[in-house]
């Protein structure tokens, strides 16, 4: 198991720096740079002045340098965009998109965990409509999700449309501004988690049915262990092992498909903000979100895995060995 | 189910095909006086039974984009003329709107036919790149073994790890963000690709490994033939996973295609396709007065579901979302 956790630490590691640096040079090799956004009446000094203040007249390969050895101390440098620190305003973003992320996560496996056992359980018509439901949700993806739910709040005005705080967040008391935020989430969470939901609910489903053909099961039967007892004791905690093995890439998608939903309800996380940067060639900027991102990716694909080893004591064993 | 979605997504591919014959307007006109004008609804009563006629639309409020129809002259449907199934007096003012307009005044079901066109090819030339190169990939690793195996599998795993959306938006924001549709294409089914091939891959990896034990392959290498000729004979074994693989493929480049686009770095936004056009519900005022410009959604969505009503009648797996 250390080892195992060696290894993922390791490759942890390499995925952070391998993504920060690429998205470094590759801003850095890309037409143009930040000192467009100075407008056209900029005067020579002043290019010149902010490519000096970014490094930018300095070759790609000694800039990395310079960069990553500033970067080893959580010295990100600075954001041209936003005049700050690249490493506070990346934290704050990506706390943000990390709180859409385990809301929908953990809303997506509600949802997906409940139906599954429904549908893999039973053949009735509320199966079934549950059935058509999520066949239909998994066809619309978070970009279709997000605009047609906007549509919707926007039409009825049940929800707020976009943003995570109203316009006044700034002179609220803690609460009422968590109650804000709290009122901001439905939106951009359904639209990220339920096409995720829909996937979890056809694996459980799936599984579910196969669990019930294992001899445990039938042995538990001969107990007399009544039909539900039967789902919520014995054949669920097999059938978990499925939605388990799909965390990982489910974590993955959730932070593509975050982008999309984030640009569309503007919600002020990680995928906007490394959008923003990129747009401007703000350079120090990309490198922070890149390295912030493949942090988060590499955390998930970790949860996933650990989680994977808990639920199954074949996986740990299989490690151990 | 699965002859459902075929025909779904056949339905599409000929509308695709036919767009300049189905469109009642070319996807460029601007109807000066219809910015924003809702369908044109259809009529087929007045006193009995007649032909199907519309009513022009009048506006009656610029700044509040409203309409009302002008009930003195009923215009008849013209079917089968210049080279259209069906279409009104657009000359005289009069333009069929199936879908309504958008901002410029632009039919917006003529948009949405021919945006598939653009839409659905991109995402099969991408996909078939993505097959080529994985299965190339896939082949020679599961048939070599050894090093070079680990290696293109351990590129491939990487490949796979890296949240596609964030790379290939990096990879497009770095080019000049200004482009000719043409290049746009290109870039696009490039970068899709790359993002295509590591599942390819990894699975034709494994049929090969596991046909290159079988006794055919054996006597193939016994008669004198080289690593190539095996693997010709070999490949065909793999064709079944590649169809479904390359059907998973396109509803997925078609959204990437979309959500590039979307945000401004995809196609130039006079060049209509399902991305650019969804541009345009960007603004959630728009879409409660025009819900119509959302109409380039029901094409996605007919394209997933379609995919997803064939690959659920194979017993595969449901195209994975948002990757």
């Amino acid at each position: 198991m250390t080892a195992f956790l060696i290894r993922r630490l390791l490759f942890a590691i390499v995925l952070v720096v391998f993504a920060a640096s690429a998205a470094l040079l590759l801003t850095r090799l890309a037409p143009g740079d930040l000192t467009s956004q100075l407008g056209p009446g900029a005067t020579q000094a002043e290019i010149a002045a902010t490519r000096a203040r970014f490094a930018l007249d300095r070759g790609p390969l000694a800039q990395w340098v310079s960069w990553a050895g500033r970067a080893a101390t959580f010295d990100l440098g600075e954001s041209f965009l936003y005049n700050r620190p690249v490493a506070p305003l990346v934290r704050s973003a990506a706390l943000n998109t990390a709180a859409l992320a385990i809301v929908a996560l953990i809303t997506a496996t509600v949802l997906g965990l409940a139906c599954g056992m429904v549908t893999g359980s039973r053949h009735d018509a509320f199966s079934a409509l549950i059935r058509s439901a999520s066949f239909i949700s998994i066809s619309i993806p978070p970009l279709l999700a997000s605009l047609l739910l906007a549509f919707v709040a926007a039409r009825t005005g049940w929800l707020p449309v976009g943003g995570m705080s109203s316009v006044n967040a700034g002179e609220m008391s803690w609460l009422t501004w968590l109650s804000d935020v709290a009122w901001h989430l439905p939106l951009p969470v359904l639209a990220l988690a339920l096409p995720l939901a829909a996937t979890f609910e056809r694996l459980q489903s799936q599984a579910l049915a196969e669990a019930f053909q294992q001899p445990f099961v039938l042995a538990a039967v001969a107990r007399g262990v009544p039909r539900t007892g039967l789902i919520l004791r014995h054949a669920w905690r097999v059938s978990l092992r499925a939605i388990c093995g799909v965390y990982g890439i489910a974590i993955g998608a959730l932070l593509s498909g975050s982008f999309v939903v984030e640009y569309i309800t503007a919600w002020p996380g990680l995928g906007r903000l490394m959008y923003e940067a990129l747009r401007a060639r703000d350079i120090y900027l990309v490198a922070g979100c890149a390295a912030m991102g493949s942090f988060f990716l590499a955390i998930g694909t970790l949860a996933g895995d650990l989680l994977l080893a808990v639920v199954d004591p074949r996986v740990r064993e299989a490690d151990a060995a | 189910m699965k002859r459902a979605g075929i025909a779904l997504l056949v339905t599409v591919a000929f509308a695709a095909l036919l767009a300049p014959y189905l469109a009642p307007n070319p996807p460029e006109r601007r109807f000066q006086n219809l910015l924003y004008a809702p369908p044109t609804r259809i009529y087929v009563r007045q006193a009995g039974f007649r032909p199907p006629y519309i009513y022009e639309w009048r506006v009656v409020n610029r700044l509040e984009r409203s309409f009302r129809e002008s009930r003195v002259r009923p215009v008849p449907l013209r079917w089968f003329t210049d080279g259209r199934l069906v279409t009104a007096e657009p000359d005289n003012g009069a333009p069929l709107l199936l879908l309504g307009a958008d901002a410029y005044g632009r039919d917006v079901f003529a948009r949405v036919v021919y945006g598939s066109r653009l839409s659905l090819a991109l995402a099969a030339i991408a996909a078939i790149l993505a097959l080529i190169v994985g299965a190339a990939i896939g082949a020679v690793a599961g048939y070599a073994g050894g090093r070079l195996d680990d290696l293109l599998s351990r590129v491939s795993e990487f490949v796979l790890v890296l949240p596609s959306m964030y790379v290939a938006l990096a990879l497009r924001a770095v080019m000049p963000l200004v482009l000719p549709a043409s290049t746009v294409f290109i870039l696009l089914a490039l970068i899709f690709a790359l993002f295509g091939w590591p599942t390819v891959a990894r699975g034709v990896r494994a049929i090969i490994a596991s046909e290159r034990q079988r006794e055919y392959t054996l006597a193939a290498r016994a008669a004198g033939a080289g690593p190539v000729r095996v693997l010709r004979q070999l490949l065909p074994a793999a064709r079944g996973y590649l169809t479904v693989q390359g059907s998973l493929l396109i509803p997925a480049f078609i959204l990437a295609e979309a959500t590039m686009s979307y945000v401004g770095l995809g196609f130039p936004n006079s060049t209509p396709t399902w991305g650019t056009m969804l541009q345009d519900a960007a603004n959630v005022t728009l879409i409660v007065d025009a819900p119509w410009i959302l109409a380039p959604a029901a094409g996605i969505f007919a394209v997933v579901l379609a995919v997803n009503l064939i690959v659920q009648g194979t017993g595969r797996g449901l195209v994975q979302l948002g990757k």
